[in-house]
């Protein structure tokens, strides 16, 4: 499904600089009064893919949207593949992004566009691949996600689940450099997530991809990250590989995990 | 206490001027750097201004009726019949046919444009441009704005004719006026510059539709009750303006 990168494609922003491709340093966002993240500090490591857990409305999706420039950092310093893209305006923005992929919850599909036309979007925006090649693009990466054959439907057509697939068809297929996923297996059944994940973990070991997921659904959280990050009231209060997380003595994390009603985080 | 509601009230004016005007930049940097495709040009011209059309008609076909039928009654009484097509025409051609239009226009399309923007918002799908690369302003507002700047003076011109013509049945048919004797009138009334001053009111007035449309979709939030407090924020404002320019550029181009 997924090939070599193609020779001199641009980056994020240029060749790659150490061994963290997006740091989040001390980030804080407002909306109006309300904080949504406060002291934030995360780092994504290179080619690894990075989890990040957390109650619903944790700002979990809201980190994503940092990342990649869709939110403005209130304070703190946002750097991605070594360069500080805080205060960059939205036109270097726009450019940093055609390196990345962001696979949304709702998966966010043009609902004028058929699903071929959503998939072979950023193909036809940053490649110069012919038509017949994208048109095969498109095929193989429906396919190896079990949505072989609905390329001429619209996305009002598609159950919810298979939206989430196309979407996520369309936050990979041009291999980018980095990739975030909101929530990528909510809502799937059990054969469906493994493809997720699986296909996740492709992308990392083919194309060494930097990968960050955002879920609660831990086995999957589990199964796909190398490092996992808890963020609670919009803070990382825990950062370690999955068995790390797992063995940790915060009150809250094992909270967290063991889904309990008893502990620390108020109901 | 008045002061900080007066404050605040200006406050968000000037936003909201700020941000049409800085969006209006950017879709004409788009623009006039032939960043555009074509064929989404063309395919908002024909939903927003094709689809506009029969409404149009009507609105037209309706007043130039009833502008011919009043001119008609006041012009016998002082036997003045010969001058029913030149008021007609003064009327329509420099400001009936544009601000109607344009006022239509809004209704019809800038509603629509809302409404599409609102929903791709509320559904993340704005976002989703922006994180592939996209800017929404080069892939969404310029293909808008540039159908609305190119219709709109169509309609506009299409809008005149239909009054005109409109004029002309009610004028033979209330006072017996010939052809000729209306169309002379016509003729000696207004000139070429009166018909395109009022393409430049059409042409003003597509891109306040355009802009105020896209900018209060890309505003929307909160779900559908988002989408339609913006698309009626839009209409709202944009006919608000309409008049207001309509009164500016009338100053400016027709005052002696």
């Amino acid at each position: 499904m997924i090939g070599e990168r193609e020779p001199g494609r641009r980056g994020v922003s240029g060749p790659p600089k150490g061994n963290v491709a997006i740091k989040l340093d001390s980030v804080e966002l407002r909306f109006d009064q309300k904080i949504v993240l406060s002291d934030c500090t995360l780092e994504a490591l290179r080619g690894q893919v990075t989890g990040v857990i957390g109650l619903s409305g944790a700002g979990k999706s809201t980190i994503l949207r940092v990342m990649n420039g869709l939110r403005h950092a209130s304070g703190g310093r946002v750097t991605v593949n070594g360069e500080d893209i805080t205060d960059w305006p939205e036109r270097e923005l726009i450019e940093m992004r055609k390196g990345m992929g962001f696979s949304f919850q709702h998966a966010a599909l043009f609902d004028s566009l058929n699903i071929a036309e959503n998939v072979a979007y950023p193909l036809y925006e940053h490649t110069t691949l012919s038509k017949a090649e994208i048109d095969k693009r498109v095929s193989e990466t429906l396919a190896a996600l079990g949505l072989a054959g609905v390329e001429e439907r619209m996305p009002s057509e598609l159950s919810g689940g298979m939206q989430k697939r196309a979407g996520f068809a369309r936050a990979i297929v041009n291999d980018p450099e980095i990739i975030l996923f909101d929530e990528p297996t909510t809502g799937l059944d059990p054969i469906m997530t493994h493809i997720i994940v699986s296909t996740i973990k492709d992308i990392q070991a083919r194309l060494k991809a930097t990968c960050v997921v955002v879920s609660h659904d831990m086995p999957s959280m589990y199964a796909v990250s190398d490092r996992i990050a808890m963020l609670f009231e919009g803070t990382i209060i825990e950062t370690g590989t999955p068995l790390q997380i797992r063995q940790s003595p915060n009150p809250i994390v094992q909270q967290f995990l063991q889904g309990s009603e008893l502990g620390p985080i108020p109901l | 206490m008045i002061a900080q509601v007066a404050g605040s009230a200006l406050g968000r004016f000037f936003a909201y001027a700020g941000g049409l005007s800085m969006m209006l930049a950017d879709a004409l940097r788009f623009a006039f750097t032939l960043r555009i495709r074509p064929t989404e040009i063309l395919r908002q011209a024909f939903f927003l201004g094709v689809q506009s059309w029969p409404i149009i008609t009507l609105t037209s076909l309706f007043t130039g009726l009833v502008i011919s039928l009043e001119a008609a009654a006041t012009a016998v009484s002082f036997g003045l019949q010969s001058y029913i097509g030149g008021s007609v025409a003064f009327a329509t051609f420099r400001e009936l046919g544009p601000m109607l239009s344009g006022i239509v226009f809004a209704g019809r399309a800038g509603a629509a444009i809302t409404a599409a923007l609102g929903s791709m918002k509320v559904t993340e799908q704005i976002e989703a441009l922006q994180s592939m690369g996209a800017s929404p302003t080069k892939v969404l507002v310029t293909p808008r704005l540039l159908a609305c700047v190119l219709m709109l003076p169509l309609l506009t011109i299409f809008a005149d004719i239909v009054g005109i013509c409109a004029g002309y049945i009610m004028a033979w048919q209330r006072v017996h006026l010939s052809q000729y004797e209306y169309f002379h009138s016509v003729q000696v009334t207004v000139d070429t510059s009166d018909f395109l001053k009022g393409l430049v009111k059409a042409v003003v007035f597509g891109i306040i539709v355009s802009m105020v449309a896209c900018y209060e979709g890309f505003n929307a939030s909160g779900g559908a009750d988002g989408v339609g407090k913006a698309t009626t924020q839009a209409v709202v404002a944009s006919i608000i303006l309409i008049f207001a320019a309509n009164f500016l550029l009338s100053f400016l181009l027709f005052a002696p």
